[in-house]
């Protein structure tokens, strides 16, 4: 019974959390903090069912499985990056290097410096 | 219980997943659309999880292994072309 | 000798954990063959990690997840509560520059991961020199704040670890 609650409440969270992340994307006003939505709660939500599968396979249907916690671990490492990606992305096609906070120190943001990237050197 | 849970989780996702369509065809630029394709992924997964623990069956782990890899690994993509789409390298 | 055939000890076993995780099955088998996966990978991409990160105080590090995965929760909260009832005209979204005093890439990675998935901040891009970080917050009425903020609770902690 305690199990049941226990997944029934992770489940109904999840989804609340996914929605909300997708409801976000539509709702915020700039594409920078549209960005915010998605990466934290829609992970959480994916994260909520998973944990939730994972008690259930392993309370009712007495399969103990870690693929679930592979698939929330991948969830977690991979949404910074893809987060960080699409906002690198973003700042290479809207904003411009005045746009934003100096960096306090004597080079500017890496996105806007071909040097600070090797793969786009032309002195080879 | 758990069978409400899961149909309001369903509804949730499902929701979720048809607000990002809508911002994948209707976006103001190239790195929402590439967000809510990502986001997309994310949903997807959760809706397969979901239904494997409707069915009762682990078969579906796998696939929402796969997807997750695939997915994180498209938007890497993505987000690879528009850094570089406009440089001739 | 020994550093030549592990490279990278804990990759080496991160690596046979994760394998037997995919397996979903503790049998030797399994351990075997991740084993040997977990001592060709490191070898064969060798040339990819020329130093590996050094972790001064493992015990720091599980403080340091449990820390983080609260406040992923939390954050998920504070950012939920945004997007469905604080009105738009409200919302005061801002760049904010964290200057680092952090110097070895994992952590400077870490730490921008921390930030990402951490109350309404995204790590958008590193200065070409990687001594400052560009945040972009969702919602930062006080900037300076948040700065001190990411200095004091992970940043600090992350120097222990890595540093």
């Amino acid at each position: 019974m305690i199990w049941e609650i226990i997944v029934s409440a992770l489940l109904v969270m999840a989804g609340v959390f996914g929605l909300v992340g997708s409801f976000g994307l539509i709702r915020l006003p700039t594409t920078m903090t549209r960005l915010h939505a998605p990466t934290k709660a829609t992970t959480l939500g994916g994260g909520g069912v998973l944990v939730a599968s994972m008690i259930y396979f392993a309370v009712f249907m007495d399969h103990y499985s870690f693929h679930e916690l592979m698939i929330t671990l991948f969830l977690f490492l991979t949404a910074p990056i893809t987060a960080n990606l699409i906002a690198k992305a973003y700042l290479h096609r809207t904003e411009r290097p005045e746009d934003l906070p100096p960096t306090g120190t004597d080079r500017g943001w890496a996105t806007y410096d071909a040097s600070a990237d090797p793969s786009r050197r032309t002195d080879g | 219980m758990i069978e409400m849970a899961l149909i309001f989780a369903f509804a949730c996702f499902g929701l979720g997943l048809l607000m990002n369509l809508w911002r994948v065809t209707v976006a103001p630029g190239v790195p929402d659309r590439v967000l809510a394709l990502d986001t997309m992924v994310i949903n997807a997964i959760a809706l397969l999880v979901l239904y494997g623990i409707w069915q009762g069956t682990a078969i579906y782990f796998e696939a929402a292994l796969l997807f997750a890899m695939t997915g994180f690994i498209s938007t890497v993509a993505y987000a690879r072309y528009m850094l570089r789409g406009d440089i001739i390298e | 000798m020994l550093r030549k055939l592990f490279p990278h000890p804990v990759l080496t076993l991160t690596l046979t954990a994760v394998w037997v995780a995919l397996m979903n099955e503790l049998s030797p088998g399994h351990v075997v063959f991740g084993l040997i996966l977990g001592i060709l990978i490191p070898w064969i991409t060798a040339a990819y990690w020329p130093d590996r990160p050094r972790l001064r105080a493992p015990l720091k590090v599980a403080a340091y997840i449990l820390i983080v995965l609260y406040d992923i929760v939390k954050s998920n909260f504070i950012v939920a509560r945004i997007v469905l009832f604080m009105p738009l005209s409200q919302l005061r979204p801002a760049w904010v520059t964290v200057p680092l005093d952090l110097r070895s890439p994992e952590a400077i990675t870490v730490l921008a991961g921390t930030i990402t998935m951490t109350p309404g901040t995204v790590s958008a891009d590193l200065s070409a020199c990687g001594r400052a970080i560009l945040v972009h917050c969702l919602h930062a009425p006080d900037s300076q704040g948040v700065v001190n903020d990411i200095k004091a609770r992970y940043e600090s902690r992350l120097k222990e670890i890595f540093e």
